[in-house]
């Protein structure tokens, strides 16, 4: 849900990054917080354990720039991936405007894929949205690796209506922001039909 | 729906600052915020300008989230006050309506039963006022006059190159 503000000329929009633990949310979060002028961002939370896993979310605050005299600021968060944390992964999809589900590529982690992704749909409709309707991208994290599936075995499993999709190896920051683009032009676009 | 868009008219936000001004004055507070439940300000008085407002409101939804959770897991449907006591300044959280979230700040030269007074006669003002708005919203949301509708992909592009 984007909140447009006339008096300070601003719309928020709320984005969430999903998916298994350990596929690259967190490291997607802190390369685009790295990669970002001072001016444009806030800080970064990061409500972690002490073994830095994501335990609520993690949470940056950018500002992109104007579009037709409104600042638009997007708000990134992170869900914990861990099975366990489902009602957090819940909480955090409140409100949300736009989706990047983050897959990690490596066989191995295919069947928690597919099981992030189906949790996702379950958890957006409990939400009320219509999991179809919000604008999503995919990421195929972690290409980098050795053990990777290939890409159009992933492509077949995890975007079978044909969404934006994106290679990324996030510890280098490859994919990060083309991601991030694709998902805020989606969020964009839809205001256009505002209110629907 | 809950999860319509939220527009909010520089009139609106000119009635939210009125009446947290007011408390800021009735219950000697340092500063107050007003959040949306999804982590945005939308509102703020007091003398605690320059603090990180944008984390303040999305840790102060998260939290508001994460405790009507647990109270829906005892039977609840929220815990509509929340009061987190400091060594110099407390925190006093309240919801209002289904919408917005209230925050004070107040130290030693307020307490909490004065807080919690004057809290309870603003929150109803700023139900009524988010009301209206979420009203307003519904109805512009109808309608196709947004500055947005006209959006072009250049439009859109040139955000990521600037
Ligand atoms: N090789 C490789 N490792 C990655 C990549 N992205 C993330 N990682 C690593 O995967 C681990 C988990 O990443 P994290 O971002 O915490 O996962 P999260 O649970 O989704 O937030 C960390 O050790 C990262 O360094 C990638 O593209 N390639
Ligand atoms: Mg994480």
């Amino acid at each position: 849900m984007s909140f447009i503000n006339y008096s300070a000329r601003e719309i928020n929009c709320k984005i969430v990054y999903y998916g298994p633990g350990l596929c690259g949310k967190t490291t997607n979060l802190q390369y685009v917080y790295n990669k970002t002028n001072p001016d444009l961002k806030g800080k970064m939370i990061s409500l972690a354990t002490e073994t830095e896993r994501t335990l609520f979310f993690d949470f940056l605050p950018l500002a992109l720039g104007e579009i037709r005299g409104f600042k638009t600021r997007f708000h990134l968060y992170t869900v914990p991936g861990q099975v366990f944390y489902d009602a957090s992964r819940k909480l955090i999809l409140k409100g949300v405007d736009g989706v990047v589900f983050v897959a990690d590529s490596q066989v191995e982690r295919m069947d928690a894929n597919l099981e992030s992704a189906d949790n996702l749909r379950a958890n957006l409709r409990e939400q009320g949205f219509d999991p179809d309707r919000i604008p999503t991208v995919i990421q195929y994290n972690k290409r980098d690796l050795p053990n990777a599936a290939p890409l159009e075995e992933m492509r077949r499993l995890l975007n079978p209506r044909g969404l934006p999709e994106f290679e990324a190896c996030a510890t280098v920051g490859k994919g990060v922001f083309e991601t991030l683009k694709a998902v805020a032009k989606g969020v964009l676009a839809d205001l256009r039909t505002m209110g629907r | 729906m809950l999860d319509s868009q939220l527009v909010m008219y520089d009139e609106d936000h000119r009635r939210i600052l009125a009446v947290i001004r007011k408390l800021v004055q009735s219950a000697h507070a340092k500063g107050i915020f007003v959040v949306d439940r999804n982590g945005q300000l939308m509102a703020e008085a007091g003398e605690m300008r320059g603090i990180d407002t944008t984390s303040l409101a999305s840790l102060a939804a998260g939290n508001i989230a994460a405790s009507g959770g647990l109270a829906k897991i005892i039977g609840e449907d929220e815990f509509p006050v929340h009061f987190h006591q400091g060594r110099r300044d407390s925190l006093h959280i309240s919801t209002v309506g289904r919408r917005a979230i209230l925050l004070v700040v107040f130290d030693e030269r307020s307490s909490l039963g004065l807080v919690r007074l004057r809290v309870r006669k603003a929150q109803t003002e700023l139900a009524r006022i988010f009301e209206e708005i979420e009203k307003k919203s519904e109805r512009a949301g109808g309608s196709a006059e947004t500055p947005f509708a006209e959006i072009t992909d250049e439009d859109i592009d040139n955000l990521f190159n600037s």
